[in-house]
């Protein structure tokens, strides 16, 4: 399966760009979300190198037809600006500000795991899980079945 | 500022816009981390695969360089465990119902122009902010 060479490679590349980053530092981040503090603005660099990087080379790959390994883009179809993004964007942003952790860094503690990263990830995943489960069961009346944490990667 | 670290921010930038780019150019999917976690414990069966490939890389990259120069992230003492713990539930369900975060928003979204992901970005760095505040100086929980 070539196609987990992609995937092993960018997966790797990422974890090392946040390690380098010091993203898996809550402190670090919150240094920067904490504005009336002693304020690090670190983070917009991080964001900026990341975006400036891929703002270029997006727009060379989706001009092909199709990616290396792979026979399409699996692109986000979405477009809206709707009350699930305001109100999704706005909770997230309400959890990294308490935390201090996104998604990202939230799973690269397991590279150096303490109690945190273990109260963070099963947090996040069910918070993932809830959130779906609550859509499941507005759309078709079936209420997805719970599945115990450990399962769940 | 004295924590400021601007080159080693834009080095791990520009690594993670490298690999969302390698992702995009190789597999044609976006690295969006929420997306790809997320959808460890909602998505088709078919898709956990790749989907575990992608976090273990990821945490192996992290690994290897905690292991090379050290600099791991380290528990803050004080942080109240259940308020960790509310913070990863709002991350998790934010994340996944406006579908992406930092990385699937405000990377890889802001890469491909979408006024959508602009919208998301600005609403969870003044949410975060806002938040930020009155965590550290109302509560004073560091």
């Amino acid at each position: 399966m070539t196609k987990y060479l992609g995937i092993v490679v960018a997966g790797m590349l990422f974890g090392v760009g946040l390690a380098v980053s010091e993203m898996t530092h809550a402190s670090k981040v919150l240094g920067f979300l904490d504005v009336a503090g002693n304020w690090d603005p670190s983070l917009m660099f991080v964001l900026g190198g990341a975006v400036g990087v891929a703002i270029v080379a997006f727009r060379f790959i989706l001009k092909r037809s199709a990616p290396l390994l792979e026979d399409r883009f699996d692109l986000p179809t979405v477009k809206s600006i709707d009350a699930p993004l305001l109100v999704g964007a706005g909770i997230f942003g309400v959890g990294w500000g308490i935390s201090g952790y996104c998604p990202g860094p939230g799973v690269a503690l397991l590279a150096a795991p303490d109690w945190e990263t273990w109260v963070f990830i099963p947090a996040l995943l069910l918070g993932a899980w809830l959130q779906k489960a609550s859509t499941a069961s507005d759309d078709d009346g079936v209420a997805m079945l719970p599945q115990p944490e450990s399962d769940q990667g | 500022m004295d924590t400021f670290t601007p080159i080693s921010a834009l080095a791990g930038g520009v690594l993670i816009g490298a690999a969302a780019s390698l992702l995009l150019w190789l597999n044609g999917r976006i690295a969006g981390i929420s997306s790809i976690a997320g959808g460890l414990v909602t998505g088709r069966r078919g898709d956990i695969p790749w989907r575990l490939a992608f976090l273990a890389a990821l945490v192996v990259g992290a690994a290897l360089y905690y292991g090379l120069f050290g600099n791991t992230p380290v528990a803050r003492p004080h942080f109240p465990g259940w308020l960790l713990a509310v913070g990863g539930l709002l991350v998790g369900f934010g994340t996944s119902l406006s579908g992406g975060c930092t990385s699937g928003h405000g990377v890889c979204g802001l890469a491909r122009l979408s006024a959508r992901s602009l919208v998301a970005t600005l609403v969870f760095l003044v949410t975060g902010i806002a938040t930020t505040f009155i965590v550290r100086h109302v509560f004073g929980v560091y």
